[in-house]
């Protein structure tokens, strides 16, 4: 566990596994993405009270996944990070972060536009409405803590924290539909229980969630190599990497 | 197929603004993320190739010159 950990933590042999996995997960991703559009686009029955506006659902849910699921990773890439000083962890929660945020606010953008034949309003001070702004604000705060010392070390180190302790947000997220019941509803997708949509309905869901979490993959191990190859671009093993590919 | 025709289906029912303005958005961040990673991957790698080169370049002036400085000092000697 220990050597595997370590391992995986090297930076060359991340480089080299990962240029075998990335392109599964692209073609995972692309595959699922296309299925999923089509079907939830065109062949999914209507939602009888709202029309065909809630075929929204298929970019907003999926999207406000992984606003989450992004946020969740990048605090723990750097409790990983903090802990074990593993560079590759911390490489992967700087990537993360800008996808998370554009996320974030492709599900703020795709609900706003939603709720306006919805709910009659684009925007209310609901509690999961503005949690998920807070998310977007935490993942800005983390991207701009990141850039703001001149030394890389302390700019990780203050990133890993503030997502660290930005976490404290995801529960309030999740629950928030329930706490404090508003203007949003309760979830609608799980997997862990029965749909409460037809499955005409929920099966394209569940593909573009696929999708969206294969994306991610695959996006957040190909910007980590070039993490890899900007940061320790002056590493022999790097250098010898492009002095036989001229 | 939930739709008619392909006219019925950009309408999405009259709520074709929305629809489409949501999805248009979120397709375009995807496209722009791949877009954006291909690029930077290949300008990392187009400058760590020209440094490179450029070392290799120096290093064989610097043996050239290495090489020469050493002919013309024997030469000296040997005179």
């Amino acid at each position: 566990m220990w050597a595997f950990i370590h391992k995986l933590g090297s930076p060359k042999w991340f480089y080299a596994i990962s240029a075998k996995l990335q392109p599964w997960c692209w073609a995972v991703a692309a595959l699922l993405i296309v299925a999923g559009t089509v079907w939830g686009l065109a062949f999914a029955p209507a939602d009888y009270q709202q029309g065909n506006s809630f075929r929204i659902i298929y970019i907003h849910v999926p999207a406000a996944f992984l606003a989450q699921s992004a946020f969740i990773s990048m605090a723990s890439a750097g409790l990983v990070f903090m802990v074990w000083k593993i560079k590759v962890a911390d490489m992967a929660a700087t990537v993360m972060a800008p996808f998370g945020a554009a996320m974030t606010f492709v599900a703020l953008f795709s609900g706003a536009v939603w709720g306006v034949p919805t709910w009659g309003t684009w925007w209310m001070w609901d509690a999961r409405l503005t949690s998920m702004l807070i998310l977007l604000f935490l993942y800005l705060g983390v991207i701009a803590l990141r850039g703001a010392f001149s030394s890389r070390d302390s700019g990780s180190r203050a990133a890993s924290v503030l997502a660290m302790v930005g976490v404290i947000n995801i529960p309030i997220i999740k629950y928030s539909v329930d706490w404090w019941y508003t203007l949003h509803q309760p979830a609608t997708f799980s997997v862990t229980s029965t749909p409460s949509m037809p499955m005409t309905m929920w099966l394209p869901l569940l593909v573009m969630v696929l999708g969206f979490y294969s994306f991610f993959i695959a996006l957040t191990l190909m910007r980590t190599r070039s993490e890899i190859l900007r940061r320790e671009g002056s590493k022999r093993w790097v250098r010898e990497l492009f002095q036989e590919a001229r | 197929m939930a739709f008619t025709s392909f006219a019925d289906f950009l309408a999405m029912g009259g709520h074709a603004p929305y629809v489409w303005s949501a999805w248009g958005v979120t397709l375009f961040l995807l496209l722009a993320s791949v877009w954006h990673a291909r690029l930077e991957r290949r300008q990392l790698i187009k400058g760590l190739k020209r440094r490179e080169r450029r070392d290799q370049a120096h290093r064989a002036t610097q043996q050239d010159t290495a090489a020469r400085n050493a002919a013309a000092g024997g030469g000296h000697h040997d005179t």
